[in-house]
């Protein structure tokens, strides 16, 4: 058993911790408050080359192992869980959807745009009647002649209003249900698509949400994605990848967290001493600190399953679902030690109370992850 | 724990009174910041904003129990009206009454009961939080006027209201820990506004940094006797922590009838999600947890009714009910997953309003030394 990362892993941990605490970690408030990331943040991210980072190098990608991808989301995450999730979903949920399941011809189409940040990517699955519930989708995707003629709406697509290209799932077989499920590649510009306003959220405020509708837009034939039909299973897979992202999202804002608490009560004095001297807020951080460490290491052994080309199904939603949860405790925790300063938004832990609570909600809530896990159990 | 049925009347009237003329306004409140002024000025209308003083100075003359469901209800449609509400009764008016004699209740009593002036309650300090006797704000006599000089920090209706119970201790007295408490007016020269604090939630309710300096107060507005601060401002708190568990109970509350109304109707997987064993157990924890919370925070209001102690059981009320408070929300937002997370539902509004009763009034942690103390001290081998 080995716990150690390797050199290289360490290089792309430092860089991303680097840029994150040199130049996101100042902006970070103003982009909560203005709800959106700065185009010099985009610009940069995309010289750093982190819209391409699990991408092939023939395509001009970093090609960076899954270990070393999450190293770099944990990163961005501790100081703006926003922007991370703006980068996995154009990386994991788009990128990584491509490279597996895309054909060549789609591949050296887009993939080294998007690597280079030319082309943000955004996931299109769940509909307003569809969330848990993913195969009960509605959108439909008719083949007429050359073209897939696309008609419903997706709900809560991350960068729905930035992106320039979808990953969209619809019903090509709309009897078979959730078997009848292909994905495509849909340019943002393509007729009858349009976009909802921006949803106002809790938190990840800079961050992109939005609903996307089709009203009989056409898709090439060719931007079907692997076989037709053969859709749900790809989203599933490809949400197995993205809940170790969100796994690391969770991780990385605990930490944060964790981090402003140590700070805080050793600073804070409360009957003439330090409250870090008091036994409950030193249990406080004891539990916090534990917790964060129990799930860094599911969230890492389940990139390294997928790193070593094992099944991490399991882990995977073992990872989010524990690193979620964690983190909500840890990010509670935090504003109480912050007493009333925890609550104000000079104080990060602010925005780390709201961040956190998405971990519990998206690619997949805790209840889906729990029916993923107990039937992964049940089976073997 | 049943209500008579004149106070289940009266809820309902309330109630009725909370969903068409506060609710309204709720979200536009929170996403503006502004404060609700015109909801004061509805309660006002009707009289609550003296609900528990005696009609002789023009308050409704009610219980605890009614002013306990008015922060309910209030609590669920709207947080910061709520939060607004119970500064003003629990923390100055109530006080004033309580603690203020004949002169100071004729002239100050009526015109808050009948909410033309807003109160509020000066005890927090930048340096003195959970260790509130560690105040620093500072009074010396000048003649006929005390003197005051110092800040204090996160008031509510810091910046709006009108008259301030203030404690503070003598500037260099030979008894250092002893508090005294003053009603002050927020018109008097000395008296300034901070910064108004953006916070998480309630962030309708005015929440502000204020200054004193060389501040006078007339004699005559010494609250009570000198000294007396620190054991005031304990029974203040103690019967505000009952109208905070109040609020995390209407907030829960309201939470959980939107989670179960959505559970009903919301479809997955050819049912409706109600249907689901781990629904349904969710929804079972959270009534559960609230009829619990609801009869620790009714238990203390009958205590203080009946004038018994009630210090630790109002302790363990607010403790108990802004713990399930949250829990009960997060759990709502689980049910509604991805629409929990956005502003078009209530939830997310509810979630970050609830968090401030974990904090406000004596963090979670000050409670449990209060209660810890209680059961200690009583404790006998």
């Amino acid at each position: 058993m080995n716990f150690e990362l390797t050199e290289d892993q360490k290089t792309v941990q430092e860089a991303a911790r680097e840029f994150a605490q040199k130049r996101v970690t100042p902006l970070a408030r103003e982009m909560d408050e203005k709800e959106e990331v700065p185009q010099e943040i985009l610009q940069e991210l995309a010289e750093l080359g982190y819209f391409g980072i699990r991408v092939p190098e023939k395509y001009g990608g970093l090609d960076l192992d899954m270990l070393s991808y999450t190293l770099m989301l944990e990163e961005l995450a501790k100081v703006s869980a926003g922007l991370m999730i703006v980068v996995s979903a154009h990386n994991t949920l788009f990128c990584e959807g491509l490279v597996q399941f895309g054909s060549e011809q789609l591949k050296q189409k887009y993939l080294p745009r998007m690597a280079k940040g030319e082309l943000i990517g955004a996931y299109c699955l769940t509909e307003p009647g569809s969330g848990t519930d993913a195969g009960g989708m509605a959108t439909t995707a008719l083949l007429r002649g050359e073209e897939y003629i696309f008609n419903g709406t997706k709900s809560f697509v991350t960068n729905g209003g930035i992106a320039d290209i979808f990953l969209v799932f619809a019903l090509t077989k709309p009897e078979l249900k959730s078997k009848g499920i292909s994905g495509f590649v849909v340019e943002a510009k393509s007729p009858g698509l349009s976009l909802g306003a921006a949803e106002k959220k809790l938190g990840i405020k800079c961050s992109d949400t939005r609903e996307i509708s089709f009203s009989d837009t056409p898709v090439p034939k060719e931007n079907l994605i692997g076989e037709e039909n053969h859709g749900f299973k790809m989203a599933l897979t490809i949400l197995n990848h993205g809940r170790i992202g969100v796994g690391a999202q969770a991780l990385g804002i605990a930490e944060a967290a964790l981090e402003e608490s140590i700070r805080y009560s050793l600073q804070r004095k409360q009957f003439g001493q330090p409250i870090a001297n008091f036994q409950a807020i030193q249990f406080k951080l004891a539990d916090m600190a534990m917790r964060i460490e129990a799930a860094r290491w599911l969230v890492y052994q389940a990139a390294h399953l997928q790193a070593s080309g094992k099944p991490f199904t399991k882990e995977s939603s073992m990872a989010k679902l524990f690193a979620s949860e964690m983190c909500n405790y840890v990010a509670n925790e935090a504003v109480q030690i912050h007493g009333g300063y925890g609550y104000m938004k000079e104080y990060p832990v602010e925005r780390y109370f709201r961040d956190a609570r998405i971990t519990e909600i998206y690619e997949g809530t805790s209840e889906a992850q729990r029916i993923v896990i107990s039937r992964e159990l049940l089976r073997d | 724990m049943k209500l008579s049925p004149e106070l289940e009347k009266f809820r309902a009237e309330f109630k009725e009174f909370a969903c068409s003329e506060i609710a309204p306004t709720a979200k536009e409140i929170d996403e503006s910041r502004q404060f609700p002024a015109e909801n004061v000025k509805k309660l006002a209308g009707r009289g609550f904003l003296g609900i528990m003083i005696p009609k002789e100075y023009e308050g409704l003359g009610l219980s605890s129990m009614h002013y306990l469901l008015v922060m309910e209800e209030l609590s669920a449609v709207c947080g910061s009206t709520a939060l607004t509400y119970a500064a003003h009764n629990s923390l100055c008016l109530n006080p004033i009454f309580n603690f203020g004699n004949k002169t100071q209740i004729e002239k100050y009593v009526p015109p808050m009961a009948r909410g033309e002036k807003l109160g509020a309650f000066g005890l927090t300090e930048p340096e003195a939080g959970s260790d509130a006797g560690g105040t620093k704000t500072n009074f010396s006599e000048n003649g006929s006027a005390y003197v005051l000089n110092g800040s204090k920090c996160f008031i509510t209706n810091g910046s709006v209201g009108s008259v301030l119970i203030v404690t503070a201790k003598r500037f260099n007295s030979s008894r250092p820990k002893e508090i005294s408490s003053f009603i002050v007016e927020s018109s008097w020269p000395g008296f300034s506004v901070g910064k108004k604090e953006d916070k998480l939630g309630l962030r309708g309710s005015d929440t502000a940094l204020i200054h004193f300096e060389d501040l006078k107060v007339p004699k005559e507005n010494l609250l009570g006797q000198e000294g007396e601060g620190f054991r005031q401002f304990l029974k203040i708190l103690d019967s505000g922590r009952i109208g905070i568990g109040a609020m995390s109970i209407g907030l829960a509350q309201a939470a959980f009838e939107v989670a179960l109304k959505f559970a009903k109707e919301r479809k997955q997987f050819g049912h409706s999600i109600s249907e689901f064993q781990a629904i349904q157990w969710k929804l079972a924890d959270m009534a559960t947890k609230i009829e619990a919370a609801r009869n620790l925070v009714y238990h203390a209001a009958y205590l203080k009714d009946s004038g018994k102690p009630y210090t630790r059981e109002a302790a363990m009320a607010k403790l108990f009910a802004s713990e399930i408070g949250r829990q009960v929300i997060y759990q709502a937002m689980q049910i509604l997953g991805g629409y929990g997370y956005m502003s078009a539902y209530p939830l997310e509004r509810m979630y970050r309003d609830q968090k401030l009763c974990e904090i406000g009034e004596g963090t979670s942690e000050i409670l449990r030394i209060v209660i810890a103390r209680q059961l200690l001290r009583n404790f006998s081998i």
